[in-house]
């Protein structure tokens, strides 16, 4: 093909670009594929199987063949079609599923192999033996049937996402959708209107029929002009609407930095689009027909390559004819005429085909052959009296009629319906509510019938939102005829293609037939016709119409596959839309992170917090040395953690301990203002659930803690209990999680320290015992709340400050406790006093495990009814003699490994002789050995038992002790001091 | 999705967490006669309509109301939206 005059180019613009390394020139307007076919280049890729030469089939998204890797390095970027790649300056593409190159492609043999490679060969061949499958038979067909490669670096782009609302979306800016937008702008309605091109038009662009005498064009131009005039007007182009979704809601992309060198801050966004009324506006695709070698370089559809000619400016060069079977395989015929292009032929299957111009028909004949290896050389026509005849053609257009763009109507669960008179499947009833499909995606075709449907669709639409309707002025112009008498495929021996991008051909169907494929969806995953990135949408009604004659009922009766999102291929890069590396969750801070940062701290995530995990020290090299040195300090000295991320709910009610007695399995009502009581909380299937304090801070006021993980979880399954099972209580509840910071003040000199930072506030035992809980002031005045609670099993406090003040706090019980040795300790340290201490944590907590099971049986009441009380008390759960225990290793130096599963010495190991688990591990600095809590079974009798503890994945078992799970301080003096 | 909250008018299904059927708001008396039976059927018989069914939201990422939302599990068309704590509960 060759560059002609006229096009919407700008020719002004001089873009150059390479293809497969070697240099072209390209104008501002182009997309790569016409850029390509005006520089002579036909050859465009390799079929996925057969590895044969393929060339441009479309001109549009539905693109088969021309599938190109653009950019290089991070940026590469595989499966492109090349007919929607805007042409920039150094745009860098390559041709894919080639080896060594393009034109020589050694994998190409597989077309020899034909024979062998019909549909369902990989199930057929590579069934046995069955190993071989994933070492050998996959990797070896990857490599042969693959599209383009990934660069496997990080994506450096960025992706944005962003939410519109309108009454009306208008999918697609062509003549439906443009006189639908007018029509919406005018009538004051908020318009979304995205269209896929770069250039709003559709259809119109790519024909020479007039609108008002004048190019078509110059109407879009005005259109366009008074549609961004209007602020109620939204005009997103490069966007595509890939999905539609429940209750007015679409996905779309629109590709922001795409066709420009340097993408920018942006490359694409991801719009969700909130519309009232939709009108789907995605025009028409036109389908080939099958024939035998129809898919070599040269041939491809008459509406394709009208629109090359009309709107690119590129056309057909030597022996140049057309096949149809409907009028408008004429319209490429008179177009290409009235630019100085001879067409030798327009082939027309139907015996009484029309003539509009000066060109010759040949009536009743159709196309039997093709050859030419890299670009079509020849056909064979074959008459309707059976003779036959080679001539010479290095040009075909195809025309098979037009199949309307409905996909996004079936993406709820409506089926299209056939639609005789134009041989198409259009809309059916029961697609997504409020959207309705106007012009050629309707049925509805031609420029003239487009518009007036388009404005009649969505003035219907605006009139169902109760909103008058001003009328557009719509441009004067007449539609040509549109006759057609479909011809799906020309019977022959040789292999005619329906899906060319999986290399399905009629024989294939007839394959999958005699195998008794019945169903379409059988047929489609047998032959894979209709799948990878164009979705079979030149194919899949070719195919249809094919089994239909195969099984001798109608195509209507055989039904269509299911259209799902995406319309077009999505990158995973604009769906995650930045929620990559830090950005992939929110990240919530401690108030005291600044300070540990400050202090050195390793951090650690625990759900979306950072906490400080172990603050190293000079001269520490493992992190086993910070943990044991801070360990070690709690027990000797004082450390100071930040327990923030613990959940706290405010109760406060008249019946807050009632409802709380309804919450915990353990009694609150009966807690005295001013004391602590720890409290469990078990699921309605009886299993437990979370643990935590309960502070009781007046009559009608309590504060909840929960675990780390369980915040959210915990204060959402109090609301509904308050909301629905307990509704004429009265109690309210409020998360103050993020309102308090919560400082851990741990270790024999914790009351010498805090004496030094509360007003006046005595904290002798006497005055406030274990388990007191009081609101004081701090530091002269700050509000503050003390609570005497031990996670460590030492004398331990947990100060709460406004939230803004906890690092302020912390900083100054470092200053303060200088002296005392105070040590900041991490998540690390907070574990390992915890298991030495022998209490329970998530590990423990693991949705698996019963009060009785943590020894704790009797917390749930008997007396009151409360969450999952009942169900906890039932046969089976109620039964579970396995308790919780602490282990020690017989050999000192032995690791012990959560995880690992408890058996008697010499038991065979099984699930039947399984006795237990590890639950949590941990070096213990205070018995220097490391220890284990862990469910074992009737482990409440088996003290100083020796057990083995197997760990299958290393291959490891220890002998160990069975031991109280406190390891210190069995008796609980400590915190009581 | 949208939800139409009763309060707050329609609502993206993003900012709620599902629960499951309605009926969990009937919880039986855990301190009456058979009450473990009750138990058990409250908890592990569900309904699996093709079409109506009534069931819970939350408004997590709102005003922490429960809601009751009736809708057709074939169509995902919402029926209706009340709140869990309405007058007559």
């Amino acid at each position: 093909m060759k560059r002609i005059d006229g096009g919407l180019i700008d020719r002004g613009q001089i873009l150059t670009f390479t293809f497969d390394g070697r240099n072209y020139i390209g104008h501002g307007g182009d997309t790569l594929a016409s850029a390509l076919l005006a520089n002579g280049v036909q050859l465009m890729g390799r079929s996925f199987k057969y590895h044969r030469p393929r060339g441009v089939l479309t001109a549009g998204s539905e693109e088969p063949n021309a599938l190109v890797e653009l950019r290089s390095g991070a940026r590469q970027e595989p499966n492109t079609r090349a007919t929607v790649a805007e042409l920039y300056d150094g745009l860098e593409a390559r041709s894919q599923n080639r080896w060594p190159s393009l034109a020589v492609d050694a994998l190409a043999v597989n077309d020899l192999a034909a024979p062998l490679l019909t549909a369902g060969f990989y199930y057929k061949t590579f069934m046995w033996p069955k190993a071989f499958w994933e070492k050998l038979y996959e990797p070896m067909i990857r490599r042969a049937a693959g599209l383009g490669a990934l660069s496997m670096a990080p994506d450096p782009d960025g992706y944005d996402r962003g939410f519109l609302h309108a009454d009306l979306l208008v999918i697609g800016g062509g003549a439906a959708g443009l006189a639908a937008a007018l029509t919406a702008g005018r009538s004051g309605a908020r318009v979304v209107l995205a269209d896929e091109d770069f250039r709003l038009g559709g259809r119109m662009l790519a024909e020479s029929q007039l609108l008002d005498g004048q190019p078509a064009s110059d109407w879009v131009a005005q259109a366009e002009a008074d549609l961004r005039r209007m602020d109620n007007v939204r005009i997103l182009p490069r966007t595509t609407v890939f999905g539609v979704y429940d209750h007015g809601i679409h996905g779309a992309v629109e590709r922001v930095g795409d066709h420009l060198a340097d993408p920018g801050p942006v490359r694409q966004r991801l719009w969700r689009i909130t519309a009232k009324r939709t009108v789907l506006a995605a025009g028409a695709m036109e389908r080939p027909i099958a024939f035998a070698d129809n898919d070599r370089p040269g041939i491809m559809l008459a509406g394709a390559m009208r629109a090359y000619l009309n709107r690119w400016a590129v056309a057909p060069e030597g022996r140049v004819a057309i096949f149809t079977c409907c009028d408008d395989g004429h319209r490429t015929a008179l177009d290409l005429v009235a630019r100085g292009v001879k067409v030798f032929a327009v082939i027309d299957s139907r015996a009484e085909a029309p003539r509009f111009g000066d060109y010759n028909v040949m009536r009743g004949a159709v196309v039997t052959g093709t050859q030419g290896r890299r670009a079509l050389r020849t056909i064979e026509v074959t008459q309707s009296d059976g003779t036959s005849t080679w001539l010479e053609c290095s040009a075909l257009g195809v025309a098979g009629g037009w199949n309307p763009t409905l996909h996004l109507t079936g993406h709820h669960r409506s089926r299209p319906v056939w639609d005789a008179t134009i041989a198409a499947f259009v809309p059916g009833q029961g697609g997504p509510a409020g959207l309705a499909a106007a012009g050629a995606a309707a049925g509805r075709g031609g420029c003239a019938a487009a518009m007036a449907d388009g404005a009649r669709v969505a003035g219907e639409a605006l009139a169902a939102l109760g909103m008058s309707v001003t009328g557009a002025d719509l441009p004067a112009t007449e539609d040509p005829p549109q006759a057609i008498a479909p011809l799906w495929h020309v019977p022959g021996k040789r292999r005619a293609w329906v899906d060319q991008q999986n290399d399905v051909t009629v024989k294939d169907i007839r394959l999958a037939h005699q195998e008794n494929m019945v169903s379409v969806e059988h047929l489609k995953r047998w032959t894979t016709l209709g799948m990878a990135t164009d979705q079979g949408k030149t194919a899949n009604v070719t195919a249809l119409a094919v089994m239909a004659e195969l099984t001798g009922k109608s195509i209507p009766e055989t039904g269509t596959t299911t259209y799902r999102p995406p319309f077009t291929p999505v990158s995973m890069g604009v769906l995650g839309s930045g929620d990559t590396g830090p950005g992939f969750r929110p990240r919530r801070l401690p108030p005291t992170h600044r300070w540990a940062e400050r202090e050195g701290a390793v951090f650690v995530e625990v759900g979306p917090w950072m906490r400080a995990q172990y603050f190293p020290r000079a001269g520490e090299t493992h992190w086993r040395q910070s943990v044991d040195r801070e360990a070690l300090a709690v027990r000797r000295d004082v450390g100071l953690c930040d327990v923030t991320t613990l959940g706290k709910i405010d109760v406060q009610g008249a019946d807050a301990g009632a409802f709380l007695d309804r919450i915990y399995s353990n009694a609150m009502a009966s807690l005295k203002v001013g004391r602590v009581r720890y409290g469990l909380m078990l699921r309605e299937d009886g299993i437990l659930y979370d643990d935590g304090t309960c502070a009781r801070l007046a009559e009608d006021h309590y504060v909840v803690t929960t675990t780390t993980a369980n915040a959210g979880p915990v204060f959402r399954n109090m609301e509904f209990a308050r909301q629905a099972l307990f509704p004429d209580m009265d109690v309210q509840l409020v998360s103050t999680t993020d309102a308090w910071a919560q400082i851990a003040v741990a270790g024999p000199k914790s009351r010498a320290l805090l004496e030094r930072i509360v007003d006046g506030f005595d904290l002798s035992s006497d005055a406030f015992p274990f388990m007191a809980c009081a609101p004081l002031t701090v530091a002269g005045g700050l509000r503050a709340r003390l609570f005497r609670i031990s996670f460590s099993g030492e004398l331990a406090y947990e100060l709460a400050v406004p939230a803004r003040y906890g690092g302020a706090v912390m900083a100054r019980l470092m200053e303060l406790g200088a002296d005392l040795g105070v040590t900041p300790y991490g998540t690390e340290a907070l574990a390992v006093l915890r298991i030495e201490k022998g209490h329970a944590a998530g590990a423990e907590l693991n949705g698996q495990t019963t009060a009785a099971m943590l020894g704790l049986g009797r917390m749930v009441s008997v007396k009151k009814d409360a969450i999952g009380a009942v169900m906890s008390r039932r046969p089976g759960m109620a039964g579970d003699t396995r308790r919780l225990v602490g282990l020690r290793p017989v050999d000192a130096e032995e690791r012990v490994v959560s995880g690992a599963h408890l058996f008697t010495e010499g038991a065979v190991r099984s699930m039947d002789t399984d006795e237990g688990w590890i639950t949590s591990a941990c070096y213990s600095p205070h018995l220097q050995t490391m220890i284990g809590l862990g469910f074992l079974k009737d482990g409440a009798d088996r003290m100083d038992e020796v057990i083995v503890a197997a760990n299958p994945l290393e291959g490891s078992e220890v002998r160990l002790k069975v031991v109280s799970a406190h390891f210190v301080d069995p008796e609980g003096d400590r915190p009581r001091d | 999705m949208l939800i139409p909250h009763p309060l707050l008018g329609p609502r993206d299904a993003q900012e709620f967490t599902y629960l499951g059927d309605a009926r969990l708001i009937d919880r039986p008396d855990g301190m009456a006669e058979g009450a473990g039976a009750a138990f058990h059927d409250y908890l592990y018989l569900r309904d699996n309509p093709a079409g109506p069914h009534r069931e819970l939201w939350y408004h997590e990422h709102g005003d922490r109301s429960w809601l009751v939302v009736t809708r057709d599990t074939t169509t995902h068309e919402i029926l209706g939206a009340e709140l869990v704590k309405g007058p007559g509960r």
